[in-house]
């Protein structure tokens, strides 16, 4: 932090665990953020207010700042050049693209990096529960399938009840059927424990699913600020949602045909074409239902 | 609602995708019942491969003792070109001259003194070149102060050759057993330092993120993720260590000496016994080889999380 040239001012508030969050204290407040590399500005002014408990996503190009903008809220920018205001909660919790499970520690110890106390690994059982993954707390990481590291990373950041859980393109590397029921799954782990969520990722389906907030990052600002008004489970296929679509690609800059709803060149391509070749009725279940349930058939690429 | 809209869209694009009805029946196989998906997918795949298996890549299982079965096959070459009178005994005896040879310096008690004198000199020095190795290597490999004072001195020290330390060394410590063990000890520790330095400092960036993440304290960091994450580096030079320590002393061993394998080898060259020369250069071969294994078992043990082509 010692390069910053921000105050940087943690609220510290208890978390809203299990009640419904107040709208009226935002978790993340940003004001004329403003980050630069080599003086080629990132990041040009944002504004934003996340309020508690909201599940947002954030849109953008690659290259248009949004991993800066998340890496500046969980404080990982100690070497870039910028300015502003940034408030957030003390309890902040990251999952990446990657799972970032460290291969020497096995999977309930990587879920603990970092947790301490009595009751810790009580805590990491659960969480692995939770996910899905429980019975594997003895495994080694390179023993996991890619859908199954992130459903650690997932629990890993769980374990520290987090009042606000970024995650950085977290379903990017993932085959699109896995992805599809991680959505599900960090629906619900979102509804069960009501952190903020700050979703960055580069695909428009993926926002329109989960998010109630999708905001485009577009020069440097939010470019557009959209409220996704419908209800849960979502699917894939409702027309509804269809013009939100539009919306975010027009904001991003894409067109699309609208006749068919074949991927057009957009830079989303793998969830658009799952949802136009699957019959929707395939593909809804899984949004939205407990991961328990499909915790035992999680075949995916398991080696 | 959204299930009365989906219905409608659903027909005519299962029709228009007829040509990937495969993909689509896969998709229709997880959505009905995700039991099914495990299962289904793989009959679906097999029948085309008919009951052929790829050419597997990796080694395979390790055939048993296979360490063993290169020196055995080298021995009873041996062993069959002298009985075959193809060596000449003066050049090469035969192995069971060489054991013999053995057998008789052992009981006359000057094997036992040369060879506890060798260990002596090769373990000492050791333990102070893996002592110095790795403190260094944590100075300079956790903090840029110490990288700064220690690295650059490590690299000149690495770049003039050990052994042409030892005229200088006899001059400050004397001809006895200490610079012996010093220039062993310089032989050892470069091999550990220089590895486990570019081990600790080439942490994945990724897992210094994760740290500050979930909050880890630098002393946590450090015995959390850097240094578990460095010990396969650390095992490469102590290896190269385990072996460096037994090449210095064959050299060191034929300057001043009055005992140890080195000594005895080249009193044996001054009177022509090729088959004592032979002695020393088997049990040379032995230690190098016990202790290699040992760092190997250790190592196995220690970094059982790998999965590699060696497991």
């Amino acid at each position: 932090m010692a390069t910053h040239t921000e105050q940087l001012t943690h609220t510290g508030r208890p978390a809203p665990a299990g009640r419904a969050p107040s709208q009226a204290a935002p978790a993340v407040r940003l004001r004329g953020l403003t980050r630069s590399f080599d003086g080629r500005t990132v990041l040009d002014g944002v504004d934003l207010d996340l309020p508690a408990g909201q599940l947002t996503a954030l849109l953008g190009h690659s290259g248009s700042g949004k991993s800066t903008l998340l890496r500046a809220v969980a404080g990982l920018d100690h070497e870039v050049a910028g300015s502003g205001t940034l408030s957030a909660p003390d309890r902040v919790s990251v999952v990446f693209q990657d799972s970032r499970l460290l291969p020497w520690r096995r999977v309930l110890d990587n879920v603990l990096l970092g947790t301490d106390g009595k009751d810790a690994v009580e805590r990491g059982r659960a969480a692995l529960a939770e996910v899905g993954l429980a019975g594997r707390e003895r495994a080694w990481p390179n023993e996991l399938s890619g859908g199954e590291a992130q459903r650690a990373a997932l629990a890993r950041s769980l374990v520290r009840e987090p009042e606000l859980l970024l995650a950085d393109e977290p379903f990017g590397a993932l085959d699109a059927l896995t992805r599809i029921r991680m959505h599900g799954l960090l629906r619900e782990l979102w509804q069960r424990h009501r952190p903020s969520v700050l979703l960055v990722t580069h695909d428009v389906d993926e926002a329109i699913v989960l998010a109630d907030r999708v905001l485009v990052l577009d020069g440097g600002r939010i470019g557009l600020d959209l409220t996704v008004d419908r209800p849960h489970p979502r699917s894939y296929r409702d027309p509804l949602l269809g013009e939100y679509r539009e919306r975010l690609l027009a904001a991003l800059g894409v067109t699309e045909d609208r006749t068919d709803h074949d991927p057009a060149p957009t830079p989303t391509p793998t969830p658009v074409s799952v949802s136009a070749q699957a019959p929707a009725s395939a593909l809804t279940p899984a949004v939205g239902g407990p991961a328990g349930q499909e915790a035992p058939t999680d075949q995916e690429d398991r080696q | 609602m959204s299930s009365a809209a989906t219905t409608t869209t659903v027909g005519p694009e299962t029709a228009a995708d007829a040509a990937d009805a495969a993909n689509t029946a896969d998709a229709a196989d997880i959505g009905d019942a995700a039991v099914a998906e495990g299962t289904g997918s793989s009959t679906a795949v097999r029948p085309a491969r008919r009951g052929r298996r790829r050419r597997g890549l990796a080694l395979g299982k390790r055939l048993p003792a296979s360490r063993l079965i290169g020196p055995a096959l080298f021995f009873a070459l041996w062993a069959a070109a002298s009985a075959a009178g193809r060596l000449d005994p003066n050049a090469i005896p035969a192995p069971w001259t060489v054991l013999s040879t053995m057998g008789r310096l052992w009981s006359d008690g000057t094997l036992p003194t040369d060879v506890l004198t060798s260990l002596q000199r090769a373990g000492s020095g050791f333990a102070l070149g893996l002592t110095a190795g790795v403190a260094l290597a944590l100075v300079s490999g956790l903090s840029r102060v110490g990288e700064a004072l220690v690295d650059g001195t490590v690299q000149l020290n690495r770049a003039i050759p050990t052994l042409g330390l030892i005229p200088l060394f006899i001059l400050w410590l004397g001809i006895g057993e200490t610079f012996k063990v010093a220039i062993i000890a310089i032989v050892v520790y470069i091999p550990i330092y220089l590895n486990l330095y570019s081990a600790l400092s080439g942490i994945d960036h990724r897992f210094v993120e994760l740290a500050e993440v979930q909050g880890l304290s630098r002393f946590r960091f450090v015995r959390e993720i850097v240094i578990p994450g460095a010990l396969p580096g650390f095992f490469v030079g102590l290896r190269l260590g385990v072996t460096g320590s037994w090449l210095g002393l064959v050299v060191l061993e034929q300057i001043n000496a009055t005992s140890g394998l080195g000594y005895m080898m080249f009193q044996a060259q001054n009177y022509g016994q090729t088959d004592v020369i032979l002695v020393g250069l088997l049990i040379y071969g032995v230690f190098g080889l016990v202790s290699d294994s040992a760092v190997r078992i250790v190592e196995r043990r220690v970094l059982s999380w790998r999965r590699t082509l060696n497991s």
